[in-house]
């Protein structure tokens, strides 16, 4: 079912008998295939409003990623969250959508200093499911008017509601960007070596660690990031010598590659993505004894490519943070839940919020337990 | 302002409640000589005033949970207080009601400098979380006006903002995990030191629920580096508007200010013959904070420079020392104190897209003068959260009701240019009857749902937040 309006959006979700999954571009969700009526909402597009100087955006839930970009970058702007295309990743077609990334929280390298999607999120319009059309949070950048339902919507993955419109702040992009590549650290000295810059006061933009190659992006005034740069050079000399480069080009490509999981792409097992306390990731690397990791944030998020099946929970044992299977074959998702279970006392919580947000449990049933 | 009339049935049991609290809670942790319950009377919203039932003052999660338990059980509302420095009426009680201050839960527990967090009880106070590390060179980024009073658990319920959040956020962006006590007396623990939520942010929830779904006693929060240096700029415009459109083109040309403040004449004149700050005599004021190492500090204020020259301004004035920087500062942080030393006033907090910043500021002009109440006006202009302050005098019969309504226009008036109520402060009482002007009754039922879920039987601090015929039926009104 093609959705064109919020309108229609409100009236086909209180007319629907059976459940339905929520698609904007259908690039990102995991899990396992679930039945249902697929409600296509990627017609609810384009931008509302667009106010360079009070750095915030308002468009339609369907709208492009690329639609939004190409505004923004007309305007030297930028989504400052550097939202994730998971698409080679997850071997899918189509065209990411604002509602999408807002559904996933995607949130790419930048999340250690520029917060994640749901924090640059500031105001939603969705419809729940009775049909209700709810808005909640506006397009101003300080706003405590009532509870943040922003937040709970961000993550959500449609299951309380169906984004309708959503508001960003939205930041400058950079005038210059450069990244110092230390070569050689096991997990261990490369998690050493990010937190020791994280830890500086020269605003690093991302850390991560891969392919035997640990990377610190700076970005911001050209002047300000060759100071930066060559500050953070000396204070990691103790780890490795780090080469410094500042072609944008080569940057981009780089930390879109780090943002995307680039070398899990077309490479065959599993893929888990962890959230953990940093200085736990070489530790849980080394349990999980995968195919491949990857470290993000600094080793607050995790990569691994395992073989087919394995159940990385279980091999892992009590650990603070959470797993996510996100690409797996039918037969492991049968067995395995994508989403971490949650503690009895929270997934009471999360139960009566889905209760009480979609009572006949139609909004895209069976994804997060 | 109203608030709901006591249920007597509850007041009739008052000492069977008392005693209860004081079989599980040590005896100096219950108050209910009314000499003592008078200092809980009202937080700094001063104009509302009722002393609760009793005073519970635990020292650990364990005794908020005893307590909590208690009141579920007999059915007493709970209003949870953390310093008592809201100004929207946070942890006004009602008299039927128990208070439960978090002040004595006021430990660091963790200090972890590797993954930039600490974690403490959340009854310490904002400034003493810095204070906690700061000699390592790192800080807590939000930072209310309120500072040095205000606990960790009350900026949690308000989400609490600051004047340097432009650039850190406010406190939900600097929040990682907390210890909720729920209203049944069950602990549950949201999130940690890692990043991200695992299912439903529950996180995001709780932060700006004004005390309505649980109690906060622990708070996991993100510490920052230090930057090198910070150095202030003080630029002063003959008219709101110029003022306003600079700080528009500041933003746009990619400079991120740490913090850019506004102030309009009657603030600057109070200011000034408050502090002796030195400030130009002027419409507008803006002070803009920029951080970094000298040079980069240098390579900001050169830009912020000539786009202010491009607006033509009456002052531009650099601090070359620290001694200057304070001094910028120094009018600025006195505003509050040198408008209270002037009049009684009423602080607002609507927040507005900083484009209609002229526009606003001439409405509130020309407002003052219909309702006869002077105003000034000091803010967070990057980010469009205004402070106006409406002077009145509150010995003068009918001053406070037309300093309340002139208030509400202007809330009402931001929202209508696509703003908000409240941008750090909070609903509270305060602005609890004007949701309706920002949110339609599927709005506020859907955050109504979110308190069915957390606490069924609304009885913790239930009337606030939403309009009161809009939560009777929940409240068992």
């Amino acid at each position: 079912m093609k959705i064109t309006s919020e309108r229609d959006l409100a009236e086909a979700i209180r007319g629907a008998e059976h459940g339905l999954r929520i698609r904007g571009g259908g690039t990102r969700t995991p899990g396992k295939q679930e039945q249902g009526e697929v409600l296509d909402v990627s017609a609810i597009s384009g931008i509302r409003l667009y106010e360079p100087g009070a750095l915030t955006l308002v468009a339609g839930a369907g709208t492009p990623l690329a639609e939004i970009e190409a505004a923004l970058g007309a305007e030297g702007q930028r989504l400052a969250f550097e939202p994730a295309d998971w698409r080679r990743l997850l071997g899918r077609e189509g065209e990411p959508t604002l509602g999408g990334i807002v559904a996933a929280n995607s949130s790419g390298p930048r999340r250690v200093q520029a917060g994640a999607c749901r924090d640059a999120l500031l105001g939603v319009r969705f419809v729940d499911g009775t049909g209700a059309i709810v808005k909640n949070g506006g397009r101003v950048m300080k706003n405590v008017t009532g509870y943040d339902l922003v937040k709970l919507m961000a993550g959500s993955w449609g299951t309380l509601g169906v984004l309708s419109e959503v508001s960003f702040k939205v930041l400058p992009a950079p005038e210059a960007v450069a990244t110092l590549t230390l070569h050689g650290l096991d997990f261990a000295t490369a998690g050493a070596a990010m937190s020791h810059a994280l830890r500086s006061p020269f605003e690093v933009t991302g850390a991560a660690h891969g392919q035997g190659r640990t990377m610190i992006r700076i970005e911001g005034f050209a002047g300000s990031v060759a100071y930066r740069a060559g500050q953070l050079q000396s204070r990691l000399a103790r780890y490795a010598p780090a080469e410094i480069d500042h072609d944008k080009g080569r940057n981009d490509a780089n930390w879109r590659d780090i943002r995307d999981v680039a070398p899990f792409h077309g490479a065959a097992g599993d893929v888990w993505r962890l959230s953990v306390k940093p200085s736990d990731a070489p530790g849980l690397v080394e349990r999980a004894g995968a195919r491949d990791a990857m470290l993000d944030w600094g080793g607050g998020l995790i990569w691994l490519l395992t073989p087919e099946g394995t159940d990385l929970r279980a091999r892992l044992g009590h650990f603070d943070g959470h797993a996510t299977l996100i690409r797996a074959g039918q037969e492991t998702l049968a067995r395995i839940a994508a989403f971490q279970p949650e503690p009895a006392s929270i997934a009471a919580i999360s139960k009566g919020l889905r209760a009480r947000f979609d009572p006949r449990g139609i909004l895209n049933p069976g994804l997060m337990g | 302002m109203d608030l709901p009339i006591p249920n007597p049935e509850i007041l009739s049991r008052r000492a069977m409640i008392v005693a209860a609290l004081r079989s599980e809670l040590p005896e100096d942790a219950v108050i209910d000589d009314p000499a003592e319950t008078l200092a809980y009377e009202c937080d700094a919203l001063s104009a509302y005033r009722c002393p609760p039932l009793a005073v519970v003052l635990p020292r650990s999660t364990e005794e908020v949970a005893a307590a909590l338990r208690i009141c579920h059980g007999a059915g007493v509302p709970v209003v949870p207080r953390g310093s008592g420095t809201s100004l929207a009426g946070g942890a006004l009680p009602t008299a039927d009601s128990v208070v439960l201050a978090v002040t004595r839960l006021n430990r660091v527990l963790e200090i972890d400098y590797d993954n930039r967090f600490v974690r403490v009880e959340a009854g310490r106070t904002n400034l003493s979380v810095t204070g906690a590390v700061e000699a390592e060179g790192y800080f807590y980024a939000p930072d209310p006006s309120s500072q040095l009073a205000c606990a960790i658990a009350g900026n949690i319920a308000m989400n609490s903002g600051g004047a340097h959040c432009l650039k850190y956020g406010v406190t939900t962006n600097n929040l990682l995990g907390v210890t909720l006590v729920l209203m049944t007396g069950e602990v549950v623990t949201i999130g940690g030191a890692h990043m991200d939520a695992g299912g439903y942010d529950l996180l995001g929830l709780v932060c700006g629920s004004e005390g309505q779904l649980g109690v906060v006693t622990e708070a996991t929060l993100r510490i920052l580096p230090k930057p090198e240096g910070a150095r202030p700029v003080l630029i002063g415009f003959n008219s709101n508007e110029v003022a306003g459109a600079c700080v528009a083109d500041i933003i746009k040309a990619g400079v991120l200010p740490v913090a850019i403040e506004f102030m309009d004449r009657p603030c600057i004149r109070a200011c000034e013959d408050f502090a002796h700050a030195g400030y130009p005599d002027c419409e507008a004021l803006l002070i803009v904070e920029v951080e970094g190492g000298d040079a980069e500090i240098d390579e900001q204020l050169g830009l912020i420079r000539q786009i202010a020259m491009r607006h033509d301004p009456v002052a531009f004035r650099e601090s070359g020392s620290a001694e200057e920087s304070r001094k910028i500062w120094l009018g600025r942080k006195s505003a509050f104190g040198a408008m209270g030393q002037i009049n009684d006033y009423m602080c607002l907090d609507g927040t507005i897209p900083v484009s209609s910043l002229p526009f606003v500021l001439k409405r509130i002009a020309e407002m003052s003068g219909e309702f006869g109440l002077d105003v000034a006006n000091v803010f967070h202009a990057g980010d469009g959260n205004m402070h106006p302050l409406i002077l009145y005098n509150a010995n003068k019969p009918g001053d406070l009701e037309a300093c309340e309504a002139f208030g509400a226009e202007i809330l009402k008036l931001c929202v209508e240019v696509g703003g908000c109520l409240t941008g750090e402060h909070g609903v509270g009482i305060e602005k609890r009857d004007l949701m309706s002007v920002q949110y339609a009754d599927e709005d506020m039922e859907a955050q109504m749902r979110i308190k069915d879920v957390f606490d069924p039987k609304w009885l913790l601090n239930p009337a606030k937040v939403f309009p009161l015929a809009q939560s009777a039926g929940r409240r068992g009104a």
